[in-house]
């Protein structure tokens, strides 16, 4: 029995006399009161809840200048048009954004700009995808046809995401001390050579650590045929790694206060410390990972509401805003839409719309040793 | 007479019951919860399997790694706990027996770390021990090194960065216990032939332990549980056992297995607790906070 059936089988109760004005409160003020602070195992008694109010919508993404953007160029023309207010919220980190939503009630969440396709796949398989009207979003026609063909093949034909710009996790080093040519030479390996021992850094996240692991023992990421020779290659990383960074911010202090040399990093945060006058250099190794972002509409959402909202978000003048706001290019197709003049300039930009240059978690692959790998990845870090 | 002594035994829980209704909702029923959890187990989807399973009890009862981790989680609590005694019953000595009108003044100065995010202060070693951070940047202009030292991130400045949040609790809990010393008595063991570290030895310092001890334990038990202090300024091998709790629930969504990780810390440090209260008394701590 759902809640909602026990709330209408309470309130029944009361009408008909069998309990009291005061019973009927105080168990409906504890049964909230439980739900609401206790989540978890409680949840189970509460797996369906109201969806947000129609008045207003919620969504989370990475703040700065992105939200800042949404909120100036697709918010307030959205709040002004429809009347409904958008509630905006921040999140650290995909990971613990997914641990929030999963410890929250349906509804309580509705739109956030999170990492595809990896995820999307696991917020599917937490039941927390929802199903589209693309019919309501006109703006998705202009959107990367390669960039929506897997979120549709995960939900079976369906999207409960729109992607919204893309980029690399390439290398990242530091041209006082290390050359282009000698980058491009010694490709992923670069962050396993001996010379830059205490100067090389890397992301903490097991996904990059695996896939460069990979990379730096020949193997093809999404086909790995030897996992040890992988933990092996992130072991010596490991060893002569000075830092395991956890975010964008950190990463750009690491390199920009030359701790370290060399690194991963994502292009964006690269092309910002580039703007900022810093001499460090990027590159995409053969093989070298590409990624997308989408918005997200989780279960329980007001569907219509969100639907207006990620069309509003599409319109080529918001996406360009926030993509030149990120350093990230936008999902819409340069062989569509006109992106101006900075967009072509940024990292990891493909005028030709396909990204056929570009290699991706093949979602399917990545989780089904998501368990083991994370896990494994754990104890590899810390020394086994 | 018999209704006025059962509303007389019936006043304190009264007054106690709305204490006791928070303390019940907001952490014996979450507490409850995570045991329920503990038995749970982790589908390939991320999603909870729920049932009875001692998988997870026996994965980290049974495993080398989570006692390893727990064992350098306690001994770089220990570290920290024994640099904090050390260092924080100097100037805890130093207010208790002061005769400077501005006592009140020396314990706000102890209380103003407390002011500023644990965070912040934490990150602030970036900025003093980095490759161009201030003391790099000093040794070098005062050419005592050509090329900056690598000081960051490793074991040392976690405990380093753990003394620097903790050491406020040390300092508070031994100048109580010093502060409370009648100071007849040294003045009577100095009349009776003893010298001032004499004095200190046999009276003051047996007299101030129980503040100690009690300095010892909160720095024990909340070096114990930190995560960020490890994130912040460990290198990639530095984590904590905090660190595999944050893992398990928000990298892996192994709810099940964080739980029954974080259930066996609190056991522990629970353990270290009451054998404390058993021998020396919680109330030594609460009078810190007095």
């Amino acid at each position: 029995m759902d809640d909602t059936k026990r709330y209408e089988r309470l309130l029944t109760r009361f009408r008909d006399g069998d309990i009291s004005r005061r019973t009927f409160l105080t168990a409906l003020g504890a049964a909230g009161v439980t739900a609401g602070i206790t989540g978890g195992p409680m949840g189970m008694l509460a797996r369906k809840a109201m969806a947000a109010t129609p008045e207003q919508v919620r969504f989370d993404g990475w703040g700065g200048v992105v939200s800042e953007a949404f909120e100036k160029y697709a918010f307030a023309p959205y709040t002004k048009k429809t009347g409904i207010d958008v509630v905006s919220g921040t999140f650290g980190g995909a990971d613990e954004y997914i641990a929030r939503v999963k410890a929250s009630q349906p509804g309580e969440f509705n739109l956030a700009h999170l990492s595809g396709v990896f995820d999307y796949a696991r917020y599917h398989g937490l039941e927390l995808t929802s199903e589209l009207n693309e019919a309501n979003i006109p703006n998705l026609a202009n959107v990367i046809p390669t960039l929506v063909e897997p979120l549709r093949k995960i939900t079976g034909g369906t999207i409960s995401a729109v992607p919204y710009d893309y980029g690399t996790t390439g290398i990242a080093y530091n041209r006082k001390y290390i050359s282009d040519d000698e980058a491009k030479a010694k490709g992923a390996k670069l962050m396993v050579d001996e010379a830059y021992k205490g100067k090389i850094g890397g992301w903490g996240e097991w996904k990059t650590r695996i896939w460069y692991g990979a990379l730096q023992s020949d193997q093809d990421p999404n086909n790995i045929k030897d996992i040890d020779a992988v933990w092996d290659m992130i072991r010596s990383h490991r060893d002569l790694a000075l830092k395991y960074w956890s975010s964008g911010a950190e990463l750009m202090s690491l390199l920009a206060e030359e701790e370290i040399y060399v690194t991963e990093g994502w292009s964006g945060r690269i092309k910002a410390l580039q703007d900022q006058g810093h001499d460090i250099g990027y590159l995409d190794p053969a093989g070298g990972l590409g990624w997308q972002e989408c918005l997200f509409v989780l279960r329980g959402s007001p569907m219509a509401a969100c639907e207006e909202l990620l069309n509003f978000m599409l319109e080529p003048e918001v996406a360009i805003a926030v993509a030149e706001g990120q350093s990230y290019p936008p999902a819409l197709d340069p062989q569509k839409i006109d992106l101006g003049e900075i967009i072509p300039t940024l990292p990891a930009f493909d005028p030709s719309g396909t990204l056929s240059s570009l290699s991706f978690f093949d979602p399917a692959y990545w989780n089904e040793n998501e368990a083991d790998w994370s896990k494994t990845f754990s104890r590899v870090q810390r020394g086994y | 007479m018999a209704a006025d002594v059962a509303g007389a035994r019936r006043t304190p829980w009264v007054l106690l019951s709305p204490s006791l209704a928070t303390i019940s909702l907001l952490l014996i029923v979450p507490m409850l919860f995570i045991v329920v959890y503990s038995f749970w187990l982790r589908t390939a989807t991320g999603a909870d399997q729920v049932g009875f399973y001692l998988d997870n009890w026996i994965e980290v009862l049974g495993d080398r790694f989570y006692r390893d981790i727990l064992f350098q989680t306690f001994l770089i609590a220990f570290y920290t706990t024994v640099i904090c005694a050390l260092v924080g019953y100097i100037p805890a000595y130093f207010v208790a027996n002061t005769r400077m009108k501005s006592k009140a003044f020396l314990l706000l100065l102890l209380m103003l770390p407390f002011w500023i995010s644990y965070i912040i202060r934490t990150m602030s070693w970036i900025n003093i021990l980095g490759t161009s951070g201030a003391l790099n940047t000093l040794l070098i202009s005062m050419g005592i090194i050509d090329d900056p030292i690598q000081m960051l991130y490793n074991q040392q400045t976690v405990v380093l960065g753990l003394v620097h949040y903790l050491l406020p609790f040390m300092i508070l809990n031994v100048y109580v216990s010093l502060d409370g010393i009648d100071k007849n008595l040294t003045e009577a063991a100095q009349s009776l032939g003893c010298t001032g570290f004499q004095a200190f030895r046999e009276v003051t310092l047996p007299l101030s332990l129980p503040g100690l001890a009690a300095g010892s334990l909160l720095c024990f038990v909340l070096a114990a549980g930190t995560y960020i202090t490890p994130i912040v300024l460990g290198g990639p091998r530095d984590a904590m056992f905090a660190n595999l709790v944050f893992e398990a629930i928000v990298t892996q969504l192994n709810w099940p297995l964080g739980s029954a990780l974080s259930l066996v810390l609190l056991a522990l440090l629970g353990a270290l607790v009451v054998i404390y209260t058993r021998y020396l008394g919680i109330d030594q701590i609460a009078k810190s906070f007095k």
